[in-house]
């Protein structure tokens, strides 16, 4: 037994070593526990919560458009759509064919969901089809148990109930481009739709508001286990424009198919009522996506209707810019309004020959006349004598050749020509023939018809210089606030040159003679001022000249004059300017001047209506 | 020299007790430490399954019921009856692992079990014991001196290496490492010189770059992502990276009984299984950890006792062998999670939802209560009962 004792005692001190071996393993365990679970635990941790929460953007509701009488013009609609879970169904294709007896289900939209559902997991909820109607919704829930793995889901999606009225002022929403990239992460969400052009575009921020968030339980395949926190985004701003839509409406009807711009404006606060642009569009077709066709249409169509004439649209003035050149001519001191020119019909300067409208002449003609008949031949004289330098000048302080700066994306600047903008721009000294072409509203000078009815707001508001708006709120970013009291700074211009300006414009309208006196206004307190144009597209040759000039009617419609009528009213105490260009619509006095009658009675009608109601209302 | 346990206690010297005496006999300490080892995996199990005994705590409830009935079983049989069937036992494994071997090559992939029907047998498990049995039994009899012979050694060797080379041919690369180091600590337990291990482990070395050749793809690939689990967060490395977060998140005290979100989300994978430990650790911290981790060093001292206690060699050697089986398993799998070694896929003993493991660590727990039982049977050369 001496080798069994021998044996145990080795087998003894081994133990021990092995003992110990496993207790130095021990020890690196616990110390690799005290490691992770006390040195790295909150580098842990954070990984943890990171795996768990996921944190989900909730969007909010996009602020509704409204007309100053709060006529909802853009709000959110339900849309119905049709999910499908491939896991809770058991078999897809058995499902979709189920759908399909209820909803038509092309092959292209079965092919698209497959495919999804090999990319997604299989819980993933799947859009079937969007913007189903009411009727479809419920014979999908009444069918629900044959229809395993179906839902139904409301989204919100952008509906505009007034359709191609006011559309050019609201815009539309569309998905998402690179371009529109801020930072907001609600641009991330699908589906998320933002203001592409408009009131939509430019106050894009109000409307959108602030996302929500919601923090959600996720477990290791995405699925989403429980909320841990809900934190509500705020809706977007109620946005109010100045429009009346009952008036842009009846504006756009009087415009008819014509390709045609019309605005009116308050003339104090800047406050623009109407702004109608004739062909239109619906913009709820790009919420919902045109098709090719659609979209070529809209592009191609000479008549432009994706186009806000009022102000993308630039014409030359015509006989309107008239009113400009008369008071530079004042404000210079260069005329006195009693002094006369004498119109033969035609004036020259050098070998070139000057025509008047009217081909026998206006005989003596002074400011007024001049005004009233719309004289070409006295505007020459009078524009010679000005230079255009000055006229320009005078033309910008009243909004002409600069934007208005409207609260809408896309406005023109217009031209003023002048001598420093001809060197620079075409490299060629100024005429001074081109003068005289500029000082009828020919040549050069463009103007867009909010210009134009800026321009004849500043006039009637005793020459201070209005800014034109839409919406009725200041809004800054993502906030709205009252707008202060208007506080315009001057133009500059003496009131009484003002004045026999707006003499001029009484007599245009209202007096026998005066070129819209047949669109004149005779209700007693409604009467209006204004001045007509019409703005030649084409050069009349010598030879078409002595065989007569062709009536507009001959031509073909891209040769025709546009017309052009700016008008303000109440002669007394004036409140509105109104601006009417009619694209080769033919005489401004014979096509736009009525058109502008018509809406300007229109416009003084609500006005009398709202002010005896609101009155009514005191006394009620 | 005086042994006095022989002389004193006469009553247990007698070479037959009946097996009342020896339920008598039975340490229900080591047995409480087994049940309140297992009572951690069914709590834990309970929480995997998201407060539910389906589908895992009351199966593993039931096998581990199961297990401590072969565990008493097992105990009151004679230990020189399993001296004596040591190398038939060891036989019967191998011939049930080239079966499996047969087997898998017929079938597809890896094959590891033999279904029984009621129970998926792995050989591999049986043989973790029937070799230390063996070996047990091949140095009960040998003297330091017949130890000391290098050719002595080449019989136990080749015992320990056919079976190691069938088990990676499997491949079941843990389990290859387990009897590797098993039998070494036999081998060291019956006075090996260190020398000797130091010229084994450096052949095994040197051996590495050639048996690297010999490892499946995701073999490799394991260890390279033990080496960097960083480098695939996603693919591979996902497990041991999302079972370093469970366990670093679960802090000093835990997020609370079945509260754990890595395991509650399944982030954690295999979380009733090899990765149960950090489910544990995630709920329960570091403190439950430790605590874990003071059960198994009790139990693995209390083999201790009953091994040194034992009078036999070949009942110490199985008492040592079982008890540092027990050790590998415990401290590979959790090593493994905690990322000190490579993922094996090595169960946490008692505790991983399982049904083999269960039954076998219980069996081997049961030969160490038979080496507690038998502690002052002397053991002839051969197994008889005199010396």
């Amino acid at each position: 037994m001496y080798h069994d004792n021998d044996r145990s005692k080795t087998f003894s001190r081994r133990a021990m070593m092995l003992a110990g071996g496993k207790a130095a393993l021990v020890s690196a365990l616990a110390g690799r526990m005290y490691y992770l679970q006390v040195v790295e635990s909150d580098k842990y941790t954070m990984l943890a919560e990171d795996n768990r929460v996921s944190l989900r953007l909730l969007a909010p509701p996009r602020g509704p458009i409204l007309d100053r009488n709060g006529i909802a013009m853009a709000i959110n609609q339900h849309n119905y759509r049709v999910l499908v879970v491939a896991e809770a169904s058991p078999s897809l294709d058995y499902t979709l064919d189920a759908l399909s007896r209820i909803i038509t289900l092309t092959d292209h939209d079965r092919a698209r969901i497959h495919k999804e559902t090999r990319r997604r997991r299989s819980f993933v909820p799947i859009t079937v089809r969007e913007n189903l109607s009411w009727e479809d919704v419920a014979r999908i829930e009444v069918n629900a148990p044959d229809l395993p793995g179906v839902l139904i889901d409301v989204g919100q999606s952008r509906f505009y109930p007034l359709e191609s009225l006011g559309a050019h002022i609201l815009g539309y929403v569309a998905a998402v481009s690179e371009a529109d990239l801020t930072n907001d992460p609600l641009e991330e969400l699908p589906g998320f739709r933002v203001g592409k052009a408009g009131v939509e575009k430019i106050y894009d921020l109000a409307l959108r508001g602030a996302g929500g968030t919601s923090s959600v339980e996720v477990n290791a395949v995405g699925r989403v286990i429980r909320e841990l926190e809900r934190r509500e985004g705020e809706p977007g701003v109620d946005l109010t424009l100045t429009l009346d839509i009952r008036l842009q409406e009846y504006a756009a009807q009087r415009l008819g198919d014509e390709s045609a711009a019309a605005v009116v404006m308050d003339i104090h606060s800047g406050e623009v009522i109407v702004m109608a642009s004739t062909p239109s569009f619906d913009p709820n077709a790009f919420n919902r996506g045109l098709t090719p066709d659609e979209w070529k249409d809209l592009i191609n169509n000479p008549r432009a209707p994706l186009q806000n004439k009022a102000i993308s649209g630039t014409f030359a003035p015509g006989s309107t810019f008239k009113l400009i050149v008369a008071l530079a001519a004042l404000e210079s001191g260069q005329i006195n309004p009693a002094q006369t020119v004498f119109c033969k019909g035609h004036t020259e300067m050098g070998s070139i020959k000057f025509h008047c409208w009217k081909k026998g002449g206006h005989g003596s003609v002074d400011l007024i006349a001049g005004i009233k008949h719309s004289c070409d031949v006295y505007f020459y004289e009078v524009a010679r004598r000005v230079g255009i330098d000055k006229i320009a000048e005078v033309a910008r302080r009243f909004g002409l050749g600069v934007p208005t700066g409207i609260d809408l994306p896309n406005e023109r600047n217009g031209l003023m020509p002048d001598r420093d903008w001809k060197r620079k721009a075409l490299k060629q000294p100024w005429h001074p023939g081109e003068t005289l072409i500029n000082g009828i509203g020919q040549g050069y000078c463009l103007a867009t018809p909010l210009q134009l009815a800026t321009m004849t707001a500043r006039i009637a508001n005793g020459g201070l210089a209005v800014v034109p708006h839409v919406a009725r709120d200041h809004i800054d970013g993502k906030d709205a606030t009252s707008r202060s009291a208007p506080n315009w700074p001057s133009c500059g211009v003496q009131q009484k040159n003002l004045a026999l300006i707006r003499k001029g414009m009484n007599a245009v309208s209202n007096e026998p003679g005066g070129t819209a006196f047949r669109a004149r206004i005779d209700q007693e307190g409604m009467w209006l001022s204004g001045k007509t144009g019409t703005a030649q597209v084409r050069r009349i040759t010598m030879r078409e000249r002595e065989t007569g000039v062709k009536k507009n009617e001959e031509l073909p419609w891209k040769e025709r004059d546009h017309a052009l009528f700016v008008a303000y009213a109440p002669e007394e105490n004036p409140r509105f300017a109104i601006a009417v260009v009619v694209e080769h619509g033919g005489g401004g006095s014979a096509v736009a001047a009525p058109i502008a009658r018509d809406i300007m009675i229109e416009v003084q009608k609500r006005e009398r209506a709202r002010v005896a109601g609101s009155a009514g209302g005191r006394e009620g | 020299m005086m042994r006095p346990t022989q002389r004193l206690s006469s009553r247990l010297n007698r070479t037959e007790m009946n097996w009342r005496e020896k339920l008598w006999h039975i340490n229900w300490t080591l047995i409480a430490l087994l049940a309140a080892i297992a009572s951690v995996g069914f709590l834990n199990l309970y929480s995997a399954a998201g407060g539910s005994l389906e589908p895992w705590a009351v199966k593993q409830m039931i096998r581990f019921g199961l297990g401590i009935c072969i565990l008493i079983g097992v105990a009151v049989i004679d230990l020189r009856v399993w001296m004596r069937h040591a190398y038939l036992l060891y036989l019967v494994s191998m011939v049930l692992l080239v079966l499996v071997e047969v087997k898998g090559t017929i079938g597809m992939g890896a094959q590891r079990w033999i279904d029984l029907g009621f129970i998926q047998l792995q050989p591999s498990e049986i043989m973790k014991i029937a070799l230390i049995l063996s070996l047990a039994r091949y140095f009960h009899g040998a003297t330091l001196q017949d130890v000391g012979r290098p050719v002595f050694l080449l019989p136990p060797l080749a015992m320990v290496l056919a079976p190691v080379g069938l088990v990676l041919k499997q491949p079941d690369l843990g389990t290859a490492m387990m009897l590797l180091m098993s039998s070494g600590a036999i081998f060291f337990m019956a006075g090996v010189r260190l020398w000797k291990f130091g010229v084994l482990i450096g052949a095994g070395l040197g051996a590495i770059p050639v048996a690297w050749q010999f490892l499946h793809d995701y073999q490799k690939k394991r260890v390279m992502i033990f080496l960097s689990p960083d480098s695939d967060p996603l693919g591979a490395g996902y497990h041991i990276t999302q079972s370093k977060i469970a366990l670093g998140s679960g802090g000093v005290f835990g997020k609370g009984y079945m509260m754990g979100t890595q395991s509650g989300l399944n982030f954690l994978p295999e979380k009733q299984t090899d990765f149960i430990f950090t489910m544990f650790a995630e709920e329960w911290g570091m403190m439950g950890g430790l605590f874990l981790l003071g059960l198994y060093v009790l139990l693995i001292a209390y083999g201790y006792a009953i091994a040194l206690r034992c009078r036999s060699q070949f009942g110490r050697l199985v008492g040592l062998g079982i008890t540092t089986t027990f050790f590998l398993y415990f401290f590979i799998n959790t090593a493994m999670v905690m990322g000190l070694v490579p993922v094996v896929g090595v169960p946490l003993p008692l505790i991983s939802y399982g049904g083999t493991a269960m039954l076998s660590l219980l069996f081997g727990w049961g030969l160490v209560m038979s080496t507690y039982i038998h502690r002052d049977h002397p053991i002839g050369r051969r197994g008889s009962y005199e010396d």
